[in-house]
């Protein structure tokens, strides 16, 4: 329970830094979560050069779901489009520096997956590319 | 009731959990443990007369015809059913209910009819009568309930003017534990010309249900919330409704002849029972009425009606929680709840953690969700196992989770 309910993740979930709505914003995605009904919005901003200058993430979920939102926009802010293609579920489990259940890994994937259906310009989430 | 002597039947709360922490079992609404005797009953088939029901002409298929056959007449007697040939084995409570939607469903309803259900209804009692609506053109309304958690039943009455055709409610709610009057919503739905579909999933298990009595005309339960196994459920159906219907599944055993010009069927309850069934899971079913009998479904609804009058005074110490549904005395041994500012989903794992087992989501209860602006919400269930200790463990565990987050 400690190591689940870690410091790091009770405070991206109650205090997260990237919740709330890009203005104008180039890439967006939303998704739920159709076992706890928890819903993920992202919304990216980019520049010329195509690098993340702004990112937020709108909806509701668990402390999992909410704090793996927020810790991975944290991370992409200044990154290239090219380089969230290539991120992957160990990089989410990196960031919450947690293991999870197969159940629970669902809520911690959910904003990977939204966030590469939105880099990728898709009309429908892949579970594959989470 | 004896509840220490009563948990010494069933191995699996034995068993310790994270790193030896006695299992504290809150979730009997999903799935109900089993006691020893239900486990040694299908063993004792699997290892002493195993054989297919209903055509061997040897020994061994004889006893296992005998054995399945029985079990039809205890879960007869259990429910206070008189003829056991109204009794049909399906695989659960969401089987019986598709196969009255397939059958009587298809062969009686037609365009713009009405089909009466409830806000407070598990998916399995709402998903059939859509698809059908959709196939069929027909009607779908939602009888709705009080801000206390009951039907309301001004509305329930106001709905029956549009004489529908079939009245589908549940006995008891699986999220808010409400019991509804289901002889009376019986007796006024026969009044508006109407059939009753009750779902019995959460009622058989732990009250004294007496079908006859009620009235209804078709009633569906399944043997796994009941300390019997999973895979196998019942549905009555009312013997003049039963042999008018059409067959459900084709195949062996639902025949009486079959030519190279068609079929006709078997008698009920066999025409409804396709193929090899579950002959395993109806012996451990069997077992499973007779291990409740022995303790008595009177006894076990007041220790169930005690745990939820204690939980429903010792809960609302948590700080946040706002628990779901009415008072006590209108529930049955299930409490739902939601704490603020924290997912059902982490207050389960913490939970979990403590060796405590809720549930939390929806409960297959989606639009009764919706209704109460809800996401999700957590669910503790009561059964003849579970005692005052777990209901202070839940409470202690649910200080935790608060503290987790504070």
């Amino acid at each position: 329970m400690d190591d689940l309910y870690r410091e790091i993740i009770i405070d991206h979930y109650k205090n997260p830094r990237h919740k709330g709505r890009v203005d104008k914003s180039d890439f967006s995605f939303e998704d739920e979560n159709p076992l706890c009904g928890d819903h993920i919005q992202i919304e990216l901003r980019v520049d010329e050069s195509q690098n993340v200058v702004e990112a937020k993430f709108d909806g509701h979920g668990c402390a999992i779901s909410i704090s793996a939102a927020d810790l991975l926009l944290d991370s992409i802010v200044g990154k290239s489009i090219e380089d969230l293609k290539k991120l992957k579920k160990q990089d989410i489990l990196d960031l919450l520096g947690i293991e999870l259940s197969p159940v629970r890994l669902k809520c911690a994937l959910l904003s990977l997956k939204v966030l590469k259906a939105a880099v990728y310009e898709l009309q429908e989430a892949d579970d594959n590319l989470a | 009731m004896n509840v220490v002597k009563i948990k010494k039947d069933f191995p699996i709360l034995e068993r310790t959990i994270h790193d030896g922490k006695c299992l504290v079992y809150l979730d009997s609404a999903a799935t109900s443990q089993k006691p020893r005797s239900i486990i040694q009953a299908m063993d004792n088939y699997y290892n002493k007369y195993n054989a297919n029901v209903h055509r061997g002409i040897h020994l061994l298929a004889e006893e296992a015809t005998q054995m399945y056959e029985l079990a039809r007449k205890k879960i007869a007697a259990f429910v206070g059913v008189k003829d056991s040939s109204q009794i049909i084995f399906t695989r659960n409570t969401t089987e019986s209910i598709n196969l009255i939607a397939r059958t009587w469903g298809w062969k009686y309803l037609n365009e713009g009819d009405v089909i009466l259900t409830t806000e407070m209804e598990h998916h399995s009692n709402i998903v059939p009568w859509f698809t059908l609506a959709k196939e069929r053109k027909l009607i779908v309304k939602f009888i709705k309930i009080t801000n206390e958690g009951k039907l309301n039943q001004k509305h329930y009455q106001n709905l029956l003017e549009l004489k529908p055709k079939i009245v589908a409610f549940t006995h008891i709610s699986n999220v808010l534990g409400t019991i509804n009057p289901a002889k009376k919503m019986i007796e006024l739905a026969h009044q508006a010309g109407a059939i009753t579909v009750v779902d019995g999933a959460q009622s058989v298990p732990h009250l004294s249900v007496r079908i006859d009595d009620l009235g209804a005309d078709f009633y569906a339960f399944s043997a796994h919330k009941m300390c019997g196994p999973t895979g196998i459920g019942i549905l009555f159906g009312k013997k003049e409704l039963l042999e008018k219907m059409p067959s459900f599944l084709g195949g062996g055993d639902m025949i009486k002849k079959v030519t190279f010009d068609g079929f006709s069927t078997n008698s009920i309850p066999y025409k409804f029972e396709a193929g090899t069934p579950a002959i395993a899971q109806a012996i451990g079913f069997g077992a499973a009425v007779d291990y409740l009998s022995s303790i008595g479904m009177e006894r076990i609804f007041a220790h169930e009606k005690t745990l939820i009058k204690y939980a429903m005074e010792s809960l609302p110490d948590i700080p946040g929680i706002k628990i779901i549904g009415p008072s006590a005395e209108d529930r049955g041994g299930v409490i739902s709840f939601t704490i603020d500012q924290i997912h059902p989903h982490d207050v389960a794992q913490i939970l979990d953690e403590s060796g405590i087992a809720v549930r939390a989501g929806h409960h297959c209860a989606m639009p009764l969700h919706e209704k109460l602006h809800l996401i999700a919400s957590t669910r503790a269930s009561f059964y003849l196992y579970n005692t005052k200790d777990d209901i202070d463990e839940l409470k202690m565990g649910l200080l935790r989770v608060h503290k987790v987050f504070n």
